[in-house]
């Protein structure tokens, strides 16, 4: 097993920063946004972005929910490890007609993404959903769905795996690519 | 990315006699997160959406065929329904027959209600489906022994260490059963009430108290859960008259008020208003009959939603 940082200490807050920046860029006030983190691995990434742009706004509201998708996956049955078990879903306001921003730690084959669309729908229907992951994996999708804003973008092949260390759970903030 | 797989442990649920603790527990903490499904505007996922559901039910049931058949419906999954009563089966069809029968339409799971004592096992050695055991004569009823753990456990947070009374007509109750093997399971007292000829002689080998007096039960007791005499499985007298036995055993305001303490009353249902609960009780405060009903949906869910992980 070959490990190998690719984001790790200072240069992963001025990414988390600079996602921020950008997400400022385009929705100002975020009067008309919520944020989304998708469990279970995403809502790190986005209280992380939430906490963040607080800071940078001066400690402005924003809308911020949490989405499991597990009920909503097309392959629960086709792992040989079984049905997922849920994480649970906090979402206290309805998203019809509002700007949606997904957030995950890792896009790879696109069917969480999907799922979450899907998930989504039971809180109404936005205006426009966007999604911000903090590794982008190229060239491995399976389904026609693209990131808005992207921490970093990662070429690898499938065996490889892409594991998101967050300090509050993890003990260091880190992006960090494993090969078998 | 990948959450921790978990899985339920048994292929069937016959009855809770084959679950562990941790099966029941991951039981709850699925209903849990179905529950707040349930609680969406749009109250339906896609889970079970290439899963067909036969539901077969050889004797009468309201709340059990419904509730489960809403609990199909919200995963997004195929459902038949069929009752014996308007079946071959009174041409002489046998059940093996029966259910290959309904297999052949390519059914995938069969819940199934029986009058005979392990009828779903039976079924479950013969022929090549899911079987969920929806009641099987006088011997379990799993889905009611979940949902009712699981509104203990809602009401007063944890099973463990509840002291849980069952009073009434034990000795013809799957509930009964499938509740004490249930509640011993996650740490719960339980203690069983009623008329001497209707608590089995050997019901203690199970772990539980018997007691003979009501009022004593109920002084024990953080929930009581009342049943209903099962006049129908009942061959001869077990007592003298309802009358006696609603005087004797029968839970009313005046008795609930005299005690020392809040208790919580629950009844799988059907009540026989003014047999074994009169209606002032049965829709007090003190009773959770109707988020047993509720939480039925969100267990029923659960239930078949980790039998269907369990599907190649």
């Amino acid at each position: 097993m070959k490990q190998s940082i690719l984001l790790a200490g200072q240069k992963f807050q001025i990414t988390i920063q600079r996602l921020c920046h950008q997400l400022i860029e385009n929705h100002a006030d975020f009067a008309d946004s919520v944020i989304i983190g998708i469990q279970p691995r995403g809502i790190y990434l986005g209280r992380r972005i939430v906490e963040e742009l607080k800071v940078i706004q001066d400690g402005a509201a924003i809308s911020y929910g949490e989405l499991d998708i597990t009920f909503f996956r097309d392959d629960f049955r086709r792992k040989d490890s079984g049905p997922l078990v849920p994480s649970s879903t906090h979402i206290d306001f309805i998203v019809e007609g509002k700007k949606v921003i997904l957030l995950d730690d890792v896009l790879w084959t696109g069917r969480t993404i999907r799922a979450a669309m899907d998930a989504l729908q039971a809180f109404g229907r936005p205006a426009k959903i966007e999604l911000l992951v903090l590794v982008d994996r190229r060239f491995s999708r399976q389904l026609p769905i693209e990131p808005d804003y992207i921490g970093i973008q990662v070429d690898s092949i499938d065996s490889q795996k892409v594991i998101v260390g967050w300090n509050e759970v993890d003990g260091h903030d880190s992006i960090t690519l494993l090969t078998e | 990315m990948t959450a921790a797989a978990r899985q339920i442990s048994t292929h069937h649920l016959l009855g809770i006699k084959d679950l562990s603790e941790a099966d029941i527990e991951l039981v709850f903490e699925t209903a849990d997160n179905f529950k707040d499904v349930l609680n969406r505007p749009i109250k339906k996922v896609p889970s079970l959406r290439d899963i067909t559901i036969a539901n077969v039910f050889f004797e009468n049931s309201t709340r059990t065929r419904l509730s489960f058949e809403l609990a199909e419906k919200r995963l997004s999954a195929d459902t038949i329904n069929f009752a014996a009563s308007s079946s071959s089966v009174s041409k002489g069809e046998t059940l093996i027959d029966t259910v290959n029968n309904i297999l052949a339409m390519k059914v995938d799971m069969i819940v199934m209600r029986h009058p005979y004592p392990g009828a779903g096992v039976f079924l479950s050695r013969h022929v090549n489906a899911q079987i969920v055991n929806a009641g099987d004569g006088a011997h379990e009823h799993p889905t009611q022994a979940l949902l009712d753990a699981f509104s203990i456990r809602e009401r007063y947070g944890d099973v463990a260490g509840k002291k849980v009374a069952i009073i009434g007509d034990i000795l013809h109750s799957r509930v009964a059963l499938s509740n004490i093997l249930c509640l011993r399971k996650l740490g719960a007292e339980v203690m069983v009430c009623g008329p001497t000829t209707l608590v089995p002689k050997y019901i203690t080998s199970l772990g539980v108290k018997v007691e003979h007096n009501l009022i004593k039960a109920l002084n024990w007791c953080d929930v009581a859960n009342m049943l209903r005499i099962q006049l129908e499985r009942q061959d001869i007298a077990y007592f003298p008259s309802l009358r006696e036995y609603s005087m004797l055993y029968g839970l009313n305001k005046r008795l609930l008020d005299s005690l020392n303490k809040e208790i919580t009353i629950m009844h799988p249902g059907p009540i026989n208003r003014g047999v074994e609960i009169t209606s002032d009780v049965a829709d007090s405060h003190h009773s959770i009959i109707l988020d047993q009903v509720e939480n039925g949906v969100a267990i029923r869910m659960a239930v078949l939603y980790l039998l269907a992980g369990k599907r190649g």
